[in-house]
């Protein structure tokens, strides 16, 4: 088990220094603000979603480290143009990966580049900052408000 | 200045060090490199071998005047006290109520002197450099009572602007309630002028002292303060003890915080009258063996000799300052001329999150977060930081190891 090929591998350190989607989304449809009361990390997620459920704009702010940032950044990336109901089958697929509860097996998911963050089981004080991103998505689609992971 | 060891402070470094058993842990295949003190300190086997002693050949419940073993039991429990009251100079040891912790110790004073003398309009003042236990207890007291929470700033080198304290006192000030050294940014305020400025206005000082009670000589005396709060588990003893310090007329004058066995003198079905101080503000069955390891940890530390620590230990910081202080990037938060060993800082690049994964992966404990001070990282305008916090235990070596480590994540994050 190494840090660096483990889990700061240069896509993640990548999106960490130049994250994408990090903005607001004026007029957005859905918001959250998620919270990790832990380390203090804070973030914000603006949406748009159309009448079928489409997400046509994902944005994220807030403050954290590297693995929260990242995650964050590559999560928009990917939710864009997908569906709510995509969204919440790659959150649990998401969570079940860095949990260590499902191996990425190729085919077996829908996480695609994603699986760069399983890396993550391995250090199990970071569960939380790779998951803050998704907890908020799923407040954001559930119009919830405000989540705290614990 | 430049970078100077100066073992010659503490030349007994490895036989002390051999005394915390901890200090010997691995972790992974590294050595413990041991610098988050401020959060939580190893006992020395003075403080376990105590304890082992007591759990296994002398321990009985106390204050239940029985059969001998309860009585002996008893007088050592004692004994911990008055130990407790000349570490800080208290001089009548019925002014020592154990507690849980710093915490349960500043949450009594909140709900026992507060709700009693502090109401409608009257005035608490903190500062901006708080632990959350020194900052909650008051606002959950101002909502209940409608009292009002008045805040000391700081400067950008952490330490009490004066001045404006000088205007925030009034006759509306009822309480005073101010760290001794700041868990963060290792300040160490004026407590002696603080507290003659507050009896002036006619209000009363509490000293949040668990960062200090480690590293410096305390005397109540002459600090002058009416209550001071400090933990077992930040001064080489058990966790699940602390000690609140309070002058013994205002002990008196205050109302039971928690009820049941030991704080009562009588009780009958229609009328319960209280114990004096402390058994007043200690009921139900204290823990026993920790505040035996507390006389224990309390004796270790006076042996060694206050002065000394904090001299070795200020060397210790002056090194670790200059050391890190090189590092490209790292800002060191809390530079107050007058800190305890504490050294907090943000690395531009990186999170405080990543940098102790990082550097845990060589063993080195230091702690990232806001350190349940929230108030201070929005002061200085970050998130969180990473602090290195110093016993008497460390070495230099382990600061080197330190700033090495961290040059690997600066390489990571480049
Ligand atoms: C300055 C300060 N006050 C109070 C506390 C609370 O101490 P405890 O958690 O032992 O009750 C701490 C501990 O982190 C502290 O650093």
């Amino acid at each position: 088990m190494s840090y660096q090929s483990d889990l700061y591998q240069q896509v993640i350190l990548d999106h960490n220094k130049n994250p994408r989607n990090f903005r607001e989304i004026e007029g957005h449809s859905n918001s959250c603000d998620g919270y990790n009361p832990l380390c203090g990390d804070k973030i914000n997620i603006h949406m748009q979603i159309n009448e079928s459920g489409l997400i046509e704009d994902i944005a994220f702010s807030g403050s954290g480290c590297a693995i929260s940032k990242a995650s964050a950044s590559m999560m928009t990336v990917n939710m864009k143009g997908k569906t709510v109901a995509d969204a919440r089958v790659m959150f649990e697929e998401f969570h079940k990966m860095i949990t260590g509860v499902m191996e990425p097996q190729p085919g077996a998911h829908h996480l695609g580049k994603l699986t760069i963050f399983q890396g993550v089981r391995e250090f199990p004080s970071r569960i939380k900052c790779a998951s803050l991103a998704w907890h908020t998505l799923v407040c954001a689609i559930d119009k919830t408000g405000e989540t705290t992971i614990e | 200045m430049g970078l100077n060891k100066k073992p010659e402070l503490m030349p007994e470094i490895e036989k002390i060090r051999a005394d915390f058993p901890m200090l010997s842990a691995k972790v992974g295949d590294r050595p413990l490199v041991y610098l988050d003190n401020a959060a939580t300190t190893h006992k020395p086997l003075a403080v376990i071998e105590r304890i082992r002693k007591f759990d296994s050949q002398q321990y009985a419940t106390v204050r239940r005047g029985s059969y001998r073993m309860g009585e002996w039991a008893t007088e050592m429990f004692e004994d911990s006290r008055k130990k407790v009251a000349a570490f800080i100079n208290a001089g009548d040891h019925r002014q020592i109520v154990f507690t849980s912790g710093a915490t349960m110790s500043m949450n009594l004073v909140a709900h026992s002197f507060g709700r009693k003398f502090i109401g409608a309009g009257d005035e608490i003042i903190i500062s901006n450099m708080e632990h959350h236990a020194n900052i909650v207890p008051w606002q959950l007291l101002c909502l209940e009572k409608g009292c009002v929470l008045k805040v000391i700033p700081i400067t950008d080198s952490g330490e009490l602007i004066m001045g404006e304290f000088d205007k925030l006192l009034s006759p509306k000030t009822k309480l005073v309630a101010i760290t001794h050294s700041s868990n963060v940014l290792g300040t160490v305020n004026p407590i002696k002028e603080i507290v003659k400025k507050a009896h002036a206005a006619g209000a009363k000082v509490l000293v949040d002292a668990a960062q200090s009670t480690p590293h410096m000589k305390i005397d109540v005396k002459e600090m002058d303060c009416d209550f001071l709060a400090f933990s077992g588990h930040k001064m080489y003893g058990p966790s699940g003890i602390g000690v609140l310090y309070g002058k013994y007329e205002v002990l008196e004058s205050m109302p039971p915080f928690l009820a049941g066995g030991d704080m009562i003198n009588s009780v009958t079905l229609a009328r319960t009258t209280f114990a004096k101080p402390p058994g007043r503000f200690e009921a139900g069955t204290p823990p026993i063996s920790q505040v035996i390891g507390l006389g224990a940890a309390v004796d270790y530390l006076s042996a060694i000799g206050l002065d000394r620590i904090s001299a070795y230990e200020q060397s210790l910081l002056e090194y670790g300052t200059e050391l890190l202080g090189k590092i490209d990037g790292l800002r060191i938060i809390g530079t107050a001329p007058h800190k305890a060993a504490i050294i907090s800082f943000w690395l531009g690049a990186a999170h405080p999150h990543d940098v102790i994964t990082i550097i845990d992966q060589d063993g080195i404990a230091v702690r990232g977060g806001h350190h349940c001070a929230q108030p201070v990282m929005e002061r200085f305008g970050i998130p969180a930081t990473t602090r290195a916090s110093l016993s008497f235990y460390n070495k230099y070596e382990e600061l080197d190891q330190l700033a090495e480590s961290l040059k690997k994540v600066i390489k990571v994050f480049g």
